[in-house]
């Protein structure tokens, strides 16, 4: 199903009430041409089901992991992308934007 | 962020009011903003700001940085008509994350076997529009009947709430007619230029579903009026 993101934040609720570990990462700055506009969420859960975009795909695999983190220790997180960055290879917008991404766990 | 504070969000949008939620990024501290409280808030004149062109973004105060997370309502489309195009058009709508509803009195159109999954009410505008919590800023009302007894009270309902969008099916001569009785109900010229008549963009469209695909286009040309490169 496609979700917006505003069913996103719902399904974000939804998912904590329901006792799952949530951590939800939201697109805060993009430069030059990236994929998903500022205030895309994507919510991920302590098991690595997630729901919505930050990139469209390319970089969902790290915040992914690092959401993890997150749920594990509770602090927030501030993840940049892009093609100067040294995951470039790894997890790079192969589009030539950047983006910066916020984690934060819901508590 | 608090669960609590998610939940005020995700009641907000359901209500149909804008919010802005207020994120420190380095401390994760967050909190809401309704749209009522936005005057008496401290950063008052940038958040009116935001809430204007409904964009999210960063912002630094005092050395903190903030992320503002700007929450617009859900864009409802009406259609009032439940005609061959609204059909075409109600699930095209859905794909576009709109909320449509479908209005039409006359019983025989409106159906719900004609429209699976979306709203369809056989009321005339004047009772189906204050049921659906009445036209707003965030609304969208398409007028698809081409009866004036139909689609005139819904088109006053919508210049009075400032819809967003205002569309109304007919021919130059058909909407002609349309001005001259809105002129007598007292509305102006200026009231008329917000009214798209003929509905939706000259892509040449002949079938349904081309003319649906014509007024979303114009829907949306008006909804991401900030954002196009050649502004009309």
């Amino acid at each position: 199903m496609l979700s917006s993101d505003s069913d996103i934040l719902t399904q974000a609720e939804a998912w904590r009430r329901a006792g799952r570990e949530v951590a939800l990462a939201t697109v805060v700055e993009t430069w030059g041409s990236a994929p998903r506009p500022i205030g895309s969420h994507l919510v991920i859960d302590q098991d690595g089901n997630f729901l919505g975009s930050v990139s469209g795909g390319c970089v969902e695999g790290d915040v992914i992991t690092e959401a993890m983190d997150v749920i594990g220790d509770g602090a927030p997180r501030m993840l940049e992308f892009g093609v100067a960055d040294e995951t470039a290879w790894r997890a790079g917008l192969s589009c030539g934007g950047r983006i910066k991404v916020f984690v934060e766990k819901v508590s | 962020m608090d669960l609590a504070l998610l939940a005020a969000l995700n009641a907000e949008r359901a209500a149909r009011r804008a919010a802005i939620l207020v994120t420190d990024t380095t401390s994760g501290e967050a909190r809401l903003v309704r749209e009522a409280d936005i005057s008496a808030d401290p950063l008052a004149e940038e958040l009116a700001e935001r809430l204007r062109t409904g964009k999210s973004g960063t912002l630094e105060v005092d050395g903190r940085n903030l992320f503002l997370t700007v929450q617009m309502p859900p864009v409802r489309v009406v259609a009032i008509g439940a005609v061959h195009i609204s059909q075409a058009l109600a699930p095209m709508a859905k794909g576009l994350d709109l909320d449509v509803t479908v209005v039409d009195p006359r019983t025989a159109f409106a159906s719900p076997e004609r429209f699976p999954g979306v709203p369809v009410l056989a009321e005339w505008p004047d009772e189906a529009l204050p049921r659906l919590g009445g036209l707003d800023r965030y609304s969208a009302l398409l007028c698809l009947t081409h009866d004036p007894k139909i689609d005139d009270p819904a088109l006053v309902a919508a210049l009075r709430a400032e819809c967003f969008y205002i569309g109304a099916l007919g021919s130059r001569r058909t909407h002609a007619k349309r001005v001259e009785r809105l002129a007598q109900a007292g509305f102006g010229e200026a009231d008329m230029a917000r009214i798209h008549a003929p509905i939706g963009l000259d892509i040449g469209a002949i079938s349904p579903a081309e003319i649906a695909v014509s007024i979303l286009a114009e829907l949306v040309a008006e909804l991401r009026r900030g954002r196009r490169r050649q502004p009309a």
